[in-house]
């Protein structure tokens, strides 16, 4: 009987000690998930000995929002989209990052001048570039989409269609394939008239369109051949397209950029932790590495070099980047101040616009 | 009942021989009494689990949903996040507002206490949270309020061209009208919100834009979608039950496990199964297509529309409709029917007289569970139901975790709490609650 209680009691003291170092880590699921936990998890753990507990969400910042506000915070990092960086940062709900702490490139340049420029903000840090393109699959589209306004045009391409849940991305392409150039589309869209011409392009396709709201979903509406066309996280195709082989093609044309940023929530468990992690995750060599298990381009200049191939060996990751030169022809840079801004109006008319 | 002995002892003719007392000497009342009171003491420490269980996750959520949809404190108070200081803000505009009466174009003196609060704002690290409030009622306010506050601290008079020169949305008599209205924490603005109205300059209650209404459409989509489920799980329940109640126990008992499986089988795997089954590349239209009876490319659209939230609703909710029908049609007495049967009556009219009005009790019951359980239903719909076939509970769903406007979500739900309440009101006083049967 004492020897048990003896037992237990280092087993309970054990446990406690292995809980007390880890690090939540609330990402977008799927491919996504899975090479940050190639790139930068695994790798922590090993050098560090923190545990660091992975979990999914549709969007990471609504839960850390509810959470905060809540008053109930269970998650230590997040990886949010820039607006909603920049929003939940304003509202006073994440905590700050010192950008000074953050690791020099091995040339030595600081971490200030080596990140993309809007990569580091008061409490956020970049890890990626991604786009939300659209692919569609060769197996069920005859002839070949190449512009975003063939992703609008159920006359020459005709199938189902999907598209984000959500008015961020869907109104710029909407206006895009209306013929306005990327440079113009966030002057259009401030515009009632130009609002109401994005909903109007969408009212063409409207009774096509599927809707979706997680990142794994798209590839799996696709090679379900559910859609024929759909709008998605360029990795997530890309990974379904290399790692699985569907027969999937992205269109780079009216490709929307944007940042995905670690954040800090304000009340998270395990701050110290928190911040470990995204000091290493964030450094040259982990942000390649990421490179080479999904394509989204690394937000630091000096990881550019460092991407090669693949995780298979054989891929060669550049011409898979949303910021490869090829692909930038008509590309839109996500402007985080306009939708900082009118994500609830938008979103609120977008609901409207579905429910009728 | 504690009056029953202290009568018998009035009418009892020892009363005039002096008072009944226990063998000890304590007057018989107050004994019985002590006794009775121990009584109760105990029953009600038996029920105060119960009593603070429904407490706590009952009356205390609601009352607090119900406190938010009327109470939202953003543009009056600040809580720190991680002290949980409360601090007051926009305190000198709010004393501007309730100096001037409602309507009152914004002088030089409402700027100034707005320039003021703006600077305490940005200290309290603040305006986003206040620019956040006001964006629920006017879109664009919320960098208004950040980049103004930004500027805040440097600004001079006169304030009303400082303040003008940074944005002129300052000027927008709109927005004066909605800080005044949000410069209260109490407001029905949320339940406005929720209704597809508003309040225009000047305060007057105006619908808002048509294509922004959505809530009363999504209601009257609810109610409507709500019966249309309860009735067809009434016209597909009705016989299944009847075959339960009457085949031979081997049978019924393997029908029974046949209705109780899927029961027992969980929510989500329900709902996805119906997206396997039904979606345009899915089992159905493959075998639909395998037989010729369609064409490969006028596949049939069952999911992800109102017809896909119809269908997979129904079949979750069938139980609901099925047991309680079940349970008072099984001891309905048969020799009854033969009766009527034998005095002449039709099969038709047999059962329109005698059988029907057994089960009522079971219809109601199944009805309103079914009813009840279907207007605040939200995964299958948010699974299943695409653009169209999204329901009130949905939106609500998208206001706590998605914009996180609560106190619109709590409107909402106070409105569908509330019209779930006079239904079963009208349901009492047309067809008596006591008509109710569960089982």
């Amino acid at each position: 009987m004492k020897r048990t209680l003896i037992l237990t009691t280092a087993l309970t003291s054990f446990a406690f000690a292995a809980n007390a170092a880890e690090v939540t880590v609330m990402s977008w699921g799927g491919a996504y998930t899975k090479s940050q936990v190639e790139a930068y998890h695994k790798p922590f753990t090993a050098e560090t000995g923190i545990a660091v507990n992975s979990v999914d969400s549709d969007n990471p910042a609504t839960p850390i929002k509810a959470q905060v506000e809540a008053g109930n915070v269970t998650v230590d990092v997040a990886d949010v989209e820039f607006s909603d960086a920049v929003r939940l940062c304003d509202e006073g709900l994440l905590e700050e990052i010192d950008a000074s702490i953050l690791p020099d490139a091995p040339d030595g340049t600081s971490a200030a001048d080596d990140f993309i420029e809007g990569a580091l903000q008061d409490c956020a840090v970049a890890n990626i570039v991604w786009s939300t393109v659209y692919a569609y699959n060769t197996a069920n589209v005859d002839g070949t989409p190449t512009t975003i306004g063939d992703f609008f045009d159920t006359d020459k391409f005709p199938g189902k269609r999907g598209l984000r849940k959500s008015a961020k991305a869907t109104l710029e392409m909407a206006l895009m394939a209306d013929g306005v150039p990327a440079g113009e589309v966030y002057d259009v869209l401030e515009t009632d008239e130009g609002v109401d011409r994005a909903f109007a392009k969408l009212d063409s396709i409207k009774d096509d369109i599927v809707w979706w709201e997680a990142g794994a979903q798209p590839p799996q509406l696709l090679a379900d051949g559910e859609v024929s066309m759909s709008t998605a996280y360029n990795g997530r195709i890309f990974n379904a397209a290399v790692a699985e082989g569907q027969p999937l093609e992205v269109v780079w044309d009216g490709q929307i950029l944007d940042f995905d940023l670690f954040v800090i929530p304000k009340g998270a468990p395990n701050k110290e932790e928190a911040l470990e992690f995204i000091k290493f995750s964030t450094d040259t060599q982990r942000l390649a590495d990421q490179a080479s298990w999904i394509s989204y381009g690394p937000a630091r200049k000096s990881s550019g070099a460092l991407v090669g191939k693949y995780s298979d060996g054989e891929t060669d990751m550049a011409p898979h980047m949303p910021t490869a030169e090829a692909n930038l022809g008509n590309a839109l840079v996500n402007n985080f101040e306009f939708w900082v801004d009118q994500d609830a109006e938008l979103n609120e008319r977008f609901n409207a616009w579905l429910a009728q | 009942m504690s009056d029953a002995p202290a009568d018998m002892s009035l009418m009892s003719p020892a009363q005039d021989a002096g008072r009944l007392t226990t063998k000890d000497g304590r007057p018989l009342k107050a004994a019985l009494a002590a006794a009775e009171a121990q009584a109760k003491r105990k029953a009600f420490f038996l029920v105060l689990p119960l009593f603070l269980f429904v407490l706590i996750t009952f009356v205390a959520p609601i009352g607090q949903l119900l406190h938010r949809s009327i109470n939202n404190p953003g543009f009056t108070t600040h809580t720190d996040i991680s002290s949980g200081t409360k601090t007051p803000i926009m305190v000198n505009i709010r004393d501007w507002f309730d100096a001037n009466p409602a309507g009152t174009p914004p002088d030089e003196a409402a700027y100034e206490a707005l320039a003021k609060d703006l600077v305490v704002l940005r200290e309290l690290k603040a305006p986003g949270i206040v620019g956040t409030r006001i964006n629920y009622e006017r879109s664009g306010s919320r960098s208004l309020f950040t980049k103004t506050a930004r500027k805040a601290a440097k600004l001079e008079p006169p304030y009303t061209e400082a303040l003008l020169d940074i944005d002129e949305d300052w000027g927008d008599p709109q927005l004066w009208s909605v800080m005044r209205g949000a410069s209260s924490a109490y407001t029905l603005n949320f339940y406005l919100a929720a209704l597809d109205l508003t309040r225009d300059e000047t305060g007057e209650i105006v619908s808002v834009n048509e294509n922004r209404q959505v809530y009363v459409k999504l209601f009257t989509r609810t109610l409507v979608l709500s019966l249309l489920i309860t009735f067809v799980c009434f016209v597909l329940a009705y016989p299944v039950a009847h075959l339960l109640a009457t085949l031979p126990l081997r049978y019924s008992n393997l029908l029974m496990i046949f209705v109780l499986l899927p029961f027992w089988t969980s929510l989500l795997v329900r709902t996805t199964s119906w997206m396997v089954l039904l979606q345009s590349q899915g089992v159905v239209n493959d075998a639909l297509v395998a037989t010729g009876t369609i064409a490969d490319d006028s596949r049939i659209q069952m999911m992800y529309n109102q017809t896909g939230t119809i269908i997979a609703m129904t079949h979750i909710l069938l139980p609901f409709m099925i047991l309680p029908l079940y349970s008072v049609m099984r001891p309905i007495n048969p020799s009854y029917v033969r009766a009527a049967r034998s005095l002449g009556a039709t099969s038709w009219t047999a059962f329109r007289r005698i059988y029907f009005p057994q089960t009522i009790p079971g219809i109601g019951a199944g009805a309103l569970l079914v009813f009840i359980l279907a207007v605040g239903y939200y995964i299958t719909p948010a699974l299943v139901g695409g653009a169209d076939g999204q329901l009130i509970s949905n939106l609500i769903a998208f206001h706590m975790t998605k914009s996180l406007n609560w106190s619109l979500a709590a409107a909402l739900a106070a409105l569908l709490l509330g019209g779930v309440l006079v239904l079963y009101w009208l349901y009492d006083r047309l067809v008596g609650i006591d008509n109710l049967k569960l089982g």
